[in-house]
């Protein structure tokens, strides 16, 4: 009797557990499509094995594919990685509020709604993983997180976590120019010399806090009290956290530079709308730039200078260079069109496709898991009707991590790619309209 | 007498030689060529002579004089129209200086004229001619119960006075929850049409007098709305919730004015009363942020539009910060991507649009003795990686 139970137990705990680990663990393999890993040329009539959420393997019609595998046949289709967005506002999140202007405690992870429609449109243009990003009405605004758009309950399930041992699951949002500049008074400062000094004055703090750390040599009772704030700043000090640095005039960039230089910390720059005018000091800093593509110039004073060309010239002069949505500000669904527009005004194909996904990849050092189609990567790869730079070709399907999270033929997920019929609920706000 | 006659045609004959001598005659040829009056040619060229179009066909039936300077491209269109635009009196400063599109003292102002406002040197006016937009229905936007007039200008001229075709086209009204907030009245939707209502009864009483012999004392509104009355303007009514375009649809029937229907971003719930009003659509672009009143907007809109026989044209519409404006060549491209034809596609960026404007006996389509608005591709005018490469307007190349 007792052995029956025991028996019986086994086999509901074989049977509930092992058979959705199954569904997951089956190899797939997609046969016939044109295969843009990044990694390498692209491959006709390729073969692309996924497995356990994992790549498996990328090649042409010789590889080989394992017996038990679930053939998808996506002849005449086109497949790349799952898109990488270096800057968005999706998600529905915030950041710091009104009563400072520098917020490096504040963790924008701790208001995301996984269930915002947003991150449905981003699915429906073939975003994989996103940094979400408080907004740039402050010098900083907040931490940022890294997500990947799994199907989630819980923002915890989205976190795509790039450092477990001291709990760091993004960046480091700043921003300088004129959207923190307020009129004068505090908390916020009034000129451009007056922003960058308080962001040396705190990170000269960081430094103190983090000399006694290091002073204590590991005694907790000689440490210093805990500080939140401090504790995310000497992340950035010690280059486990990067700074995405909102800056559009020619002089904000390079002060933008000039700090993270002074300080030694990671960054990358974001929008960066005056790139063209000072492309050859970005590179020889050896710092990354995240643009933003846009139909007009103007609408934003300091940054009516943008022009499109931003990707050609940073690309000539040998800038790492990536896009952003910055949705709402371009739309998720849209963010192919971003790099076609880039080569539209000069930019090599080969690097327009590296700059929605490894480049931004590295931007985000997640570049070991996404950004190409390699063995052993995460399974996320997108696969479209035809050439990625077409306006006719459409996102058919998102994969992330082996599971097809996205379905332009389902009716329902469909509706999220058109847009109409009162699908897109409750997102009317607009970081950069709010006065902050 | 003969001689005055014989020195007048002397006169004449040179004048006329010095203008066709001082212009170069120009010969655009094209590998697709799209003239929206009939199927595209293939291998075609356009002759340009003095402005306007003297020739169209195909280059195996067309000679080329040899005095002509010649163009190529693989995709020749007409200049493309965008139906409904604020540049010009939006600029892309985005400052108080440069955005005239909206004067918020007051919620209706049909008074307020767009040649009065209209700078042909702003730069957006020029990146839009820069993308083949060589006519622009532009003037007062969205955010008012009439904010003012419209008027229809081509993209070129130092002057307001060198592009304009048509100095007053339409009364720009607004319907729903888009007022602009530093508007106090009306604060909500039935107090707008009840405004709007009282206004228009105000203006039947003054038209019945203007028709008089005993004219009421000039007054500047009244007028335009009594131009409105008689069929002079139309009103072009931005809305975009179903429920907001039916109210429309029956103020229009209340007292009978020309009418199109701006933005509809929820007119793919209604098609069947749109079609049965009769109304044209300006249809917002298909990028348009899905937000607040248009938050339900579809890209596959103006695909719907065309399969429910209604008339519709392009816009650009209104941007409050960047872009600051968008591109009807980008926006439409979007919609042949979501389910509108190709070919329809440039027709309603062309003739249609020109025909719902009332200018197509000028512009629209290439055909002989219209004005010479010319766009050269490098290839698929709608494709993200092709480039615009020549604009020409009245046959001066204007890019």
């Amino acid at each position: 009797m007792k052995a029956t139970c025991s028996f019986v137990l086994w086999a509901l705990i074989l049977f509930g557990i092992s058979s959705p680990i199954k569904s997951q663990s089956n190899p797939i393999a997609f046969k016939g499509a044109h295969i843009i890993p990044i990694s390498g040329s692209p491959i006709d009539n390729g073969v692309l094995v996924v497995q356990n959420g994992e790549i498996v393997s990328v090649g042409d019609s010789n590889t080989k594919i394992p017996s038990n595998a679930d053939i998808v046949d996506v002849t005449g289709k086109v497949i790349m990685p799952g898109l990488v967005d270096t800057h968005s506002h999706i998600g529905e999140g915030d950041g710091g509020d009104r009563s400072s202007s520098l917020h490096p405690d504040v963790r924008i992870l701790d208001a995301i709604d996984p269930r915002s429609d947003t991150f449905k449109k981003a699915l429906a243009g073939g975003l994989t993983s996103v940094n979400v990003m408080p907004g740039s009405g402050h010098l900083m605004s907040g931490q940022t997180v890294y997500l990947k758009l799994r199907k989630a309950n819980t923002v915890e399930e989205m976190l795509l976590v790039i450092d477990e041992e001291n709990n760091i699951y993004g960046g480091m949002k700043m921003a300088n120019g004129t959207n923190p500049i307020g009129n004068g008074a505090p908390p916020r400062p009034g000129t451009r010399a007056k922003s960058a000094a308080m962001v040396r004055e705190l990170f000269v703090k960081a430094q103190n806090y983090q000399q006694k750390i290091v002073a204590a040599e590991g005694d907790e009772s000689k440490l210093p009290p805990r500080d939140l704030q401090m504790e995310a700043l000497v992340q950035i000090l010690e280059g486990k956290r990067t700074v995405h640095n909102h800056t559009h005039r020619h002089d904000d960039i390079l002060t933008a530079i000039r700090l993270s230089q002074e300080f030694g910390y990671k960054v990358v720059l974001h929008h960066v709308s005056e790139a063209w005018k000072v492309a050859d000091e970005i590179a020889a800093a050896g710092v990354p730039a995240s643009i933003i593509t846009l139909d007009s110039f103007g609408g934003k004073l300091e940054a009516i200078d943008f022009s499109n060309k931003n990707a050609v010239a940073l690309e000539k002069a040998g800038v790492m260079v990536g896009f952003h949505t910055d949705d709402y500000i371009t739309d998720s669904r849209m963010f192919l069109r971003s790099a076609a527009m880039g080569v539209r005004e000069g930019m090599s194909r080969e690097k327009a496709l590296e700059a929605v996904t490894i480049a931004n990849a590295k931007m985000m050092d997640i570049d070991d898991r996404v950004g190409t189609l390699e063995k052993g990567k995460d399974a996320d790869f997108i696969i479209l009707t035809g050439d990625p730079f077409s306006v006719y070709s459409h996102v058919e399907q998102t994969w992330i991590e082996g599971l097809k999270v996205w379905d332009r033929d389902n009716p329902e997920d469909r509706e999220y790619s058109t847009g109409g019929y009162e699908i897109f609920r409750g997102f009317e706000t607009n970081h950069h309209l709010d006065g902050e | 007498m003969i001689m005055k006659l014989f020195k007048t045609t002397i006169l004449g004959l040179i004048s006329i030689f010095c203008i066709s001598t001082a212009s170069a005659q120009i010969a655009v040829k094209a590998e697709k060529l799209y003239t929206s009056a009939g199927d595209p040619i293939i291998n075609g060229v356009v002759l340009i002579k003095n402005g306007k179009i003297d020739r169209v066909g195909a280059q195996s039936s067309v000679r080329i004089p040899s005095d002509y300077e010649v163009f190529e491209a693989a995709v020749v269109t007409p200049g493309l129209i965008d139906a409904h635009t604020v540049v010009g009196l939006a600029g892309h400063y985005n400052q108080p200086h440069d955005q005239d599109q909206l004067e918020t003292s007051s919620a209706i102002q049909p008074e307020l004229r767009a040649i009065d406002a209209y700078n042909a040197r702003e730069e957006l006016v020029g990146h839009l001619r820069s993308l083949g937009v060589t006519t622009v229905h532009t003037g007062h936007g969205p955010g008012a119960l009439i904010s003012g007039q419209t008027m229809i200008v081509k993209t070129r001229g130092n002057t307001v006075d060198e592009g304009v075709l048509v100095p007053a086209k339409m009364l720009a009204f607004t319907m729903g929850d888009m007022m602009n907030s530093n508007i106090k009245k009306p604060g909500t939707r039935s107090k707008g049409v009840a405004m709007l209502r009282e206004n228009l009864i105000k203006a039947q009483a003054y038209l019945e007098k203007r028709n008089s012999d005993n004219p009421a004392v000039k007054d500047l509104g009244m007028d335009a709305l009594a131009d409105l009355l008689e069929g002079k303007l139309t009103a072009m009514v931005t809305v975009h919730r179903a429920n907001d375009i039916m109210t429309t649809i029956r103020l229009q029937e209340e007292f009978g004015f020309p009418m199109v229907i701006d933005g509809a971003a929820e007119a793919y719930l209604i098609l069947d009363e749109i079609k049965e009003s009769g109304h044209p659509v300006f249809v917002h672009a298909p990028m348009l942020r899905a937000t607040g009143e248009s938050k339900n907007a579809s890209m596959e809109t103006a695909a719907k539009l065309q399969g429910a026989g209604i008339p519709f044209a392009f816009q650009s519409g209104f941007e409050g910060y960047v872009p600051k404006t968008r591109v009807v060549l980008f926006e439409a491209a979007i919609a042949v991507a979501n389910g509108l034809n190709h070919d329809v596609a440039i027709e309603k960026l062309t003739i249609d649009a020109a025909k719902l404007l009332g200018i197509d006996k000028q512009v629209g389509s290439l055909e002989k003795g219209k004005d010479a608005d010319l766009v050269l591709y490098n290839g698929d005018p709608f494709e993200y990686i092709t480039n615009v490469t020549h604009v020409f307007i009245d046959g001066t190349l204007a890019n």
